[in-house]
């Protein structure tokens, strides 16, 4: 037997490479991401206040040290009702994602690798639902499916499914072509091995990471439709029907409209910085 | 590299045009300064770069210092050519950015000494760069696709150079544009210079480029692996341009992995390694005579050089990397206590040829022995068994396979190949890019289908089976290809990686698998420690290992290599070869061989097949068709083989 290779030592220079301490942006956007979680699960911890208790005595008071974010027209915390309408907020963006990632999936699988009259029916489909804007798209679904928070995630789903089933599309084609699928190929695995092993995934580990991306879009578009009036009926806390609550009195009372809208914003941006770290993360690991 | 837009493709094979670029030069030269006269004709004259103490290093600052080049010195004569070999990682790129001020904002660049033409290199800012950069010294790159821009014409990209120093007026920019194009040997100037990179063959490509950095009409031309991409005969044509220059005056300063492309054209030889200079002198004196152990293991390594069955690499030592002392000591088979501790002076009884090792001079019995015939007992005897054998193991039968060309038109990639390869036999198949050596590999692993003709496999129908019934087969054919990273998924680890090998070759999980994995692993000279590595995590000689044993995993009788040593360094690629034909002695795996290298099929291969245009040109025993090649292109490929010439 020749010597071990003598270049074993030369393998480990990429090893060390990007252990640098995480950045402080990174940091903090994760830390109020958990917080925000934290919240969502259980907001009885940050406030003892009801979410919906009416107080005409209290109402319309500006931001103090009693009421955080102030109170409404009816005179209920709005500190509360943010925390309380988090998790349903929360419950909408995380679930209209994961219906879209998955319902995208499982068409840009299909489509990628049922053939071509599959690929050309599905694709065609994708086309048409692109060309409207995805807000049009989900308001269509709304009105077919009718009031309430299920559906709404579910338009909202739908809304996203185009363009998930094409990205995973293109990432499949690009897997089933590349050199180690062909490897694979070679060694005689059969079929389904091949899809499960190597196809599927390298095909969704991008897209779980674009998913966390596109999750901030999703949240907004659930928020936007509650705005609308679809979704939650009014007493419930909901970050996108508090919006529209506050619309009337944004020029007197501004806290009721603006608190809930930071609280979507600060939840966007976070989870945005947190998912492109894990990007970028996931690309250094398995690319050149 | 292929040319879908049907451009007419270059004669290749006609001699390359005369040379004369001084000339068109002098005249172009406007007094700027006392240097920049008229440039004399007469070559090997007085110093025109001098390089004293040379050092650069990336990220100064940081935890980790990177020493790209150590203490570097020599001098560059008027009409004087200097090649620095090395492999990847010596250093020998970033000393010719350097030249030319392009070593990035990280680097840090110190000299005692850096003077071109009696100007001070060190002190130059940004803008006097780029007076020089050009003007006086021109650089040409290895991948002239990349280096120029594909928006442009090859003409507008010369004219480019021309309009930046302002050689010429306005009006002469076009037709010295063609001078210049016919100085390099462009066949057709005016409708080349109208053409965009991607119209252009390979060769074209880097003559346009040679072209653009002569334009100028600098004293200095600075060319960082310029034909590493190109075709054997391509590369004979750059190489006979390049001489060409130098014979008439002008300085180059060649940047080379390839010590036979370096024999033919360079006067002086500086061989790095690690960022040093280990060996420098003249040409012929460094390699009719190397006294460094580096220098010896590099020529050591050039399979065109040594007859099949001998060891192309010698043993490497494994001891930990030294830090203080020689860098080469981790793998020196000479290494002491001395070598690692203390760096050795550059120095040499000899005038002009000098050495930087403690124990310079010929290799010692010992180490000469395993550098030639010892280790890998012959081993073209006694395994082409067609005695035992019913019939061949893969018959190849008038296959033909046409392709779409982007404008619609078919092109033929393979046409009327047949052939036969016998058990534990090496095949090999050689051509230029283009020429349908990878389709007809493609073919015989079952990947692609021919259009027409038939590949049967140990008897039996092998290219037109359903994948259902070839599935259960494919085992017995494994594949080894030039970009092993390429070929592992991303995610698994080297076991992973070779058990799914194994597992399909009906091994189950658990410890009987992972005693395989290692086993293998082993038998392709690699530690356990690599387990757990994920394929980025790998050297490129180790990636390829892993390649091979996930090959042998699955105990084929015919392994398909297609240009597997191509992207590696030249001594990687002879522990490469080294391996597969051990693997071979002991295996008795039969093998298809592709290359464009007519060295490592020489060497490798008992039988040839030449290949051109999708046909099979000639075939028969490598001996015999290297000795008197019956075809014409065959004699014209070997006659482009550039080789040291050892006098």
């Amino acid at each position: 037997m020749t010597a071990i290779d003598a270049a074993v030592g030369l393998g480990r220079r990429s090893l060390t490479r990007g252990r640098r301490p995480p950045r402080l942006g990174l940091v903090l956007a994760a830390g109020v991401l958990l917080l925000i979680i934290l919240i969502a699960v259980v907001p009885g911890l940050f406030t003892d206040r009801s979410p919906t208790g009416t107080a005409s005595v209290d109402a319309l008071r500006g931001p103090s040290g009693t009421h955080w974010f102030g109170t409404d027209q009816l005179g209920r915390d709005v500190f509360t009702r943010v925390a309380h309408g988090a998790g349903r907020s929360l419950r909408l963006g995380v679930g209209a994602t994961v219906l879209g990632v998955l319902g995208g999936a499982v068409l840009g699988l299909a489509a990628a690798l049922g053939g071509r009259a599959a690929d050309t029916v599905l694709m065609r489909l994708a086309d048409v639902l692109l060309a409207l804007p995805p807000l049009l798209l989900a308001l269509l679904a709304m009105t077919v499916l009718g009031n309430g928070a299920w559906n709404l995630t579910l338009a909202v789903a739908i809304s996203t499914v185009p363009g998930y089933a094409r990205m995973v599309r293109a990432e499949a084609l690009v897997v089933r072509r590349s050199g180690y699928v062909e490897a694979a190929v070679g060694l005689g695995l059969r079929r389904w091995l091949l899809v499960a092993r190597h196809i599927l995934p390298n095909t969704l580990g991008p897209l779980l990471v674009l998913a966390t991306v596109g999750f901030g879009t999703t949240l907004i578009a659930a928020s936007s439709l509650s705005f609308l009036g679809f979704g939650a009926e009014p007493p419930t806390p909901e970050w996108g029907l508090m919006l529209s609550e506050g619309r009337n009195y944004l020029s007197t009372a501004w806290w009721i409209g603006v608190f809930p809208g930071a609280a979507i914003a600060v939840t966007v941006i976070t989870v945005n910085v947190v998912g492109r770290h894990a990007q970028a993360r996931y690309t250094r690991r398995t690319s050149r | 590299m292929s040319d879908p837009s049907g451009a007419p493709a270059p004669a290749t094979l006609a001699p390359a045009a005369p040379v004369s670029v001084s000339t068109a030069v002098p005249a172009a030269l406007p007094a700027d300064g006392p240097s920049a006269a008229v440039r004399p004709p007469v070559p090997a004259g007085d110093p025109l770069l001098v390089v004293e103490g040379l050092s650069v290093t990336f990220d100064a600052r940081s935890a980790r210092p990177v020493r790209a080049v150590r203490d570097v010195s020599f001098t560059l004569r008027r009409g004087e050519c200097l090649a620095i070999v090395g492999e990847s990682g010596s250093g020998k790129s970033v000393t010719a950015r350097t030249l030319v001020g392009l070593t990035g904002g990280r680097a840090t660049v110190s000299a005692r000494r850096l003077g071109f033409d009696g100007q001070d290199l060190t002190r130059l800012r940004e803008a006097s760069w780029r007076r020089i950069r050009g003007r006086h010294i021109g650089l040409v790159l290895q991948d002239a696709l990349v280096s120029l821009d594909p928006l442009r014409t090859a003409g507008a990209e010369i004219a480019e150079a021309l309009r930046t120093h302002r050689v010429v007026d306005r009006a002469e920019v076009r037709p010295r544009v063609l001078s210049l194009l016919t100085d390099v040997g462009v066949p057709e100037p005016a409708q080349r210079a109208a053409q965009y990179p991607h119209q252009l063959s390979g060769g074209l490509r880097q003559r346009a480029l040679i072209a653009s950095a002569l334009a100028a009409g600098p004293e200095l031309l600075v060319a960082d692996e310029p034909t590493t991409a190109l075709d054997v005969t391509v590369q004979a044509q750059v190489l006979d341009l390049l001489r060409g220059l130098a014979a008439d005056g002008m300085s180059v300063l060649l940047i080379s992995h390839d010590l036979a492309v370096v024999a033919g054209l360079a006067d002086q030889v500086a061989v790095m390694y690690g960022g040093l200079v280990v060996e420098q002198g003249p040409t012929a004196a460094v390699l009719a005579d190397p006294r460094h152990p580096y220098t010896q293991a590099l020529l050591a390594a050039v399979p065109a050089m040594h007859a099949k069955g001998t060891r192309l690499s010698i043993t490497p030592v494994d001891r930990p990397p030294a830090t203080a002392g020689c860098p080469y000591a981790a793998r020196c088979p000479r290494s002491d206590e001395r070598c690692r501790a203390e760096l050795p002076p550059l120095a040499g009884d000899e005038p002009g040829h000098r050495t930087l090792c403690w124990h310079p001079g010929p290799p010692p019995p010992t180490a000469a022995v395993s550098a030639t015939v010892t280790a890998a007992p012959a081993a073209g005897v006694g395994r082409t068994d067609r005695v035992t054998g019913a019939g061949p193991l893969v018959e190849v039968a008038a296959i033909h396979k046409r392709f779409r060309s982007p404008d619609g038109s078919w092109r033929h990639a393979v046409q009327d190949v047949s052939f036969e390869l016998f058990a534990g036999e090496t095949l090999g198949v050689v051509g230029e890019s283009g020429s349908g050596k990878t389709t007809v590999a493609r073919i015989v692993l079952g990947m692609q289908a021919p259009d027409s003709g038939t590949v049967r496999f140990a008897g039996a129908p092998w290219s037109g089976l359903p994948e259902r019934r070839r599935r259960a087969l494919r085992p017995r054919i494994q594949a080894v290809y030039q970009d092993p990273l390429g070929s592992f998924d991303p995610r698994f680890t080297t076991e992973k990686i070779i058990g799914e090998a194994l597992g399909s070759a009906g091994v189950r999980r658990g410890q009987q698998r992972r005693d395989r994995v290692v086993d293998l692993l082993e038998r392709v000279g690699l530690a356990p420690g690599l387990l757990r590595r994920r394929p980025l995590e790998l050297s490129g000689g180790q990636r390829q290992r892993v390649a091979i044993a996930r090959a042998l995993a699955t105990e084929p009788e015919l392994l398909v290599c297609d240009e597997p040593v191509s992207a590696l360094d030249v001594s990687v690629q002879a522990q490469i070869l080294d391996l597969l034909a051990g693997l071979q002695h002991d295996l008795g795996v039969a093998m298809l061989f592709i290359s464009h290298d007519l060295g490592v099929i020489h060497h490798i291969s008992d039988r040839l097949v030449v290949m051109k245009d999708g046909r099979v040109v000639e075939t028969g025993p490598v001996g015999q068709v290297f000795a008197q090649p019956a075809q014409e292109y065959t004699r014209a490929l070997l006659a482009a083989v550039p080789r040291p010439a050892l006098t």
